[in-house]
């Protein structure tokens, strides 16, 4: 409520991420049309929907990897242009993917290095002659990497390689890879996909952990459940249109989210 | 953390280098014994370690199949033998003719020493040249190939380095920059604080250094050997550098790593741009080594010789890479001495021609150790190649899962 509240003072200012008017069109299919969402900072905001409904595609869209073909972006009031993958990561917004995409011959620890890239400047100079801003830039990284690892709790696998992680583990060092680029918003593509129970308790809790450091979370999710005790906020998607929006409770009574998802009124 | 390889014990990594070092200092004075032709060959062969280094940083680090690399050879090679050698005489001698405007200009610029003996840089000048002007084609070369992968790479960068290759053999007119299909020939020797590599007239190739006197094949050595070594020090502290990381992360996923925010135009440019000065520097030594370039030393078989070397020594791990260059590139020779007098010992004849035995044995070493080290002959180590016991989440560990 209160940040309803904060919000409706300061139209456009606050929130971490607007988007309005997305639209994404693949020849004759239209994925998205015109969905819009607001973020605001500090929340874990849901994105939901039957399969097919757009929200990787919207995923994609936000952080670069498709061109929209409308839309406009800003993330905390700043106008970005989805244009580039690695322009969206350097404006802030840090992803994970549906279908894990590690670094799978790189160790864990490796991985989350490389999420550091994009605030480190190190390059060839520095590399050939370790010089000492090079020197105590890598052993920054190499810090900050281990310290992300222990928080999303798979510190002892740090010499293991990607590949050979549990599934489960996998998604924790995607989530702290994504947490390496210090990211303004963590968007995170369906990260409990292919999780048991106790391995969903633990994301859970993952994920309250994340947003007490101060970060907001922008998720998609199957498990209903989970997205209805976590998120703040809800959107749902079906057919590439915004058919509902609001706290869980509220989205979860509504008759158009009921029909979308039971095919009710089809 | 890595007890399965314990080689990795510092201590041992140090003695085994110093021995590595002891031998390499040692090997050209034992060899010259049995004559400079060995020495000639291990002069090659680092010649091609340089070369197989530099590729690794594109194929090995990047994963960019790049099957042109030769073409950055050429460009060394015939940057010394533009730049070292009376050639620039005859390019202006040959603009004077065609284009009197351009070739008065020419004239005016470079002064009568030019018109009259070409243009004869030192080391100082050719080794970071050469490597600038390989650096700059790779850019070039590699800007149009950005968006492509795997084969569809390997072909476009296949037929870059035919194009350069053609390009030299056709550069002799209108007017005449690389006297085309002969070659540039009469390359000056490289010359270190006043000390010539090949040694003075009418000393018989044999250098003189503070009252030592070494043949001109050791003396090239041991300059080759200096650069081979400043070739695996800058592999080593790109490899494990945060350009580094970028470039294999590139190579295992190229989405993830665009997502974690790595430029990957500007990375895989860097890639291609660090390979090919490698390269180039190499080409230059071997045009200066030589004394002559033409362009039938950069055919496709070379790209292929030297990414077989990556490939068979152990792709993106910078010792499988070096052991790689020098087997490949100093096994046919080696096999070359070796075939005809063996048969002449145990047949007392020779059955097979040395030509054909060695390529034959060449080919067949190749697909026996494809065979038998797929990821090959000193492949880099994986911290744990198996699943582990006691993994606290059971064997289902999975690289891949379709949600």
């Amino acid at each position: 409520m209160r940040q309803d509240a904060v919000a409706a003072r300061a139209e456009e200012g606050l929130a971490m991420l607007q988007v309005s008017g997305a639209s994404k069109r693949f020849g004759g299919l239209q994925a998205l049309s015109e969905v819009g969402l607001r973020i605001m900072p500090g929340q874990i905001y849901g994105l939901i929907g039957p399969n097919g409904a757009g929200k990787t595609t919207f995923f994609n869209v936000i952080t670069g990897l498709y061109q929209p073909d409308a839309g406009r972006f800003a993330l905390q009031g700043v106008p970005y242009t989805p244009s580039a993958p690695h322009r969206v990561a350097q404006a802030g917004i840090a992803r994970t993917f549906q279908n894990i995409r590690l670094f799978g011959d790189m160790t864990a620890l490796e991985n989350v290095m490389v999420g550091r890239h994009v605030r480190t400047s190190q390059g060839v100079f520095g590399a050939v002659f370790r010089h000492r801003a090079a020197r105590e830039e890598e052993a920054a990284i190499r810090a900050r990497a281990k310290e992300l690892l222990e928080f999303v709790g798979i510190g002892h696998y740090a010499g293991r390689t990607a590949r050979h992680l549990s599934y489960g583990d996998q998604r924790r060092l995607e989530i702290a890879r994504a947490l390496a680029t210090d990211p303004l918003l963590l968007a995170l593509d369906e990260p409990a996909a292919g999780m048991n129970p106790t391995e969903k308790l633990a994301l859970r809790e993952l994920l309250q952990r994340i947003r007490a450091d101060g970060r907001t979370i922008l998720l998609i999710e199957h498990d209903v459940k989970l997205v209805m005790g976590l998120c703040d906020r809800i959107t749902v998607l079906d057919y590439g249109k915004v058919i509902a929006e609001g706290p869980p409770a509220a989205v979860q009574s509504d008759p158009a989210v009921i029909a979308a998802y039971l095919g009710a009124s089809h | 953390m890595n007890h399965s390889f314990a080689a990795r014990d510092p201590r041992r990594v140090r003695a085994g280098l110093a021995a590595l070092i002891v031998v390499m200092l040692v090997f050209p004075f034992v060899a010259s014994q049995f004559g400079n032709s060995w020495v000639r060959i291990i002069d090659v062969a680092l010649l091609y370690i340089m070369l197989a280094l530099g590729l690794n940083i594109v194929v090995g680090f990047a994963g960019l199949l790049d099957l042109g690399y030769i073409a950055f050879y050429a460009i060394g090679a015939y940057t010394a033998g533009l730049f070292a050698s009376p050639q620039f005489a005859s390019v202006i001698e040959s603009f004077v003719n065609t284009y009197p405007a351009i070739g008065e200009f020419l004239v005016w610029l470079c002064g009568p020493q030019i018109v009259q003996e070409g243009i004869h840089l030192s080391l100082w000048f050719i080794v970071p040249l050469s490597a600038l002007l390989a650096g700059i084609f790779g850019v070039i070369l590699g800007a149009p190939t950005l968006k492509l992968r795997g084969d569809y790479l390997a072909i476009v960068t296949l037929g870059f380095g035919e194009i350069i290759r053609i390009f030299l053999n056709n550069l002799n007119g209108p007017v005449n920059i690389t006297n085309g299909p002969q070659g540039i020939n009469m390359i000056d020797p490289v010359r270190i604080f006043g000390v010539s590599l090949a040694g003075e007239a009418g000393s018989g190739s044999t250098v003189h250094v503070l009252g030592f006197s070494l043949p001109s094949v050791n003396a090239y050595y041991f300059l080759f050997l200096v650069l081979c070594g400043l070739t695996v020090f800058i592999s080593v502290r790109l490899q494990n550098s945060r350009l580094g990381r970028a470039w294999v992360a590139l190579r295992e996923d190229e989405i993830a790593a665009a997502a974690m925010g790595i430029n990957t135009r500007n990375v895989k440019l860097l890639a291609f741009a660090m390979g090919a000065t490698f390269g180039g520097v190499a080409g230059a030594m071997f045009a200066a080594f030589q004394g002559f370039v033409s362009p039938e030393s950069f055919s496709l078989t070379e790209s292929i010789a030297v990414l077989a070397m990556v490939v068979l020594g152990g792709i993106g791990h910078i010792p499988g890479v070096v052991l790689g260059g020098v087997l490949l590139a100093a096994l046919p020779e080696v096999l070359r001495h070796a075939v005809e007098p063996l048969q002449q010992d145990l047949f007392g004849r020779v059955w097979v021609d040395a030509e054909v035995m060695r390529q034959l044995l060449y080919g067949l070493a190749m697909v026996l150790i494809m065979l038998a080290r797929p990821a090959g002959l000193w492949p880099s180590p994986r911290p744990e190649d198996r699943p582990e016991a006691d993994h606290p989440h059971g064997a289902e560990s999975v690289g891949e899962v379709k949600a």
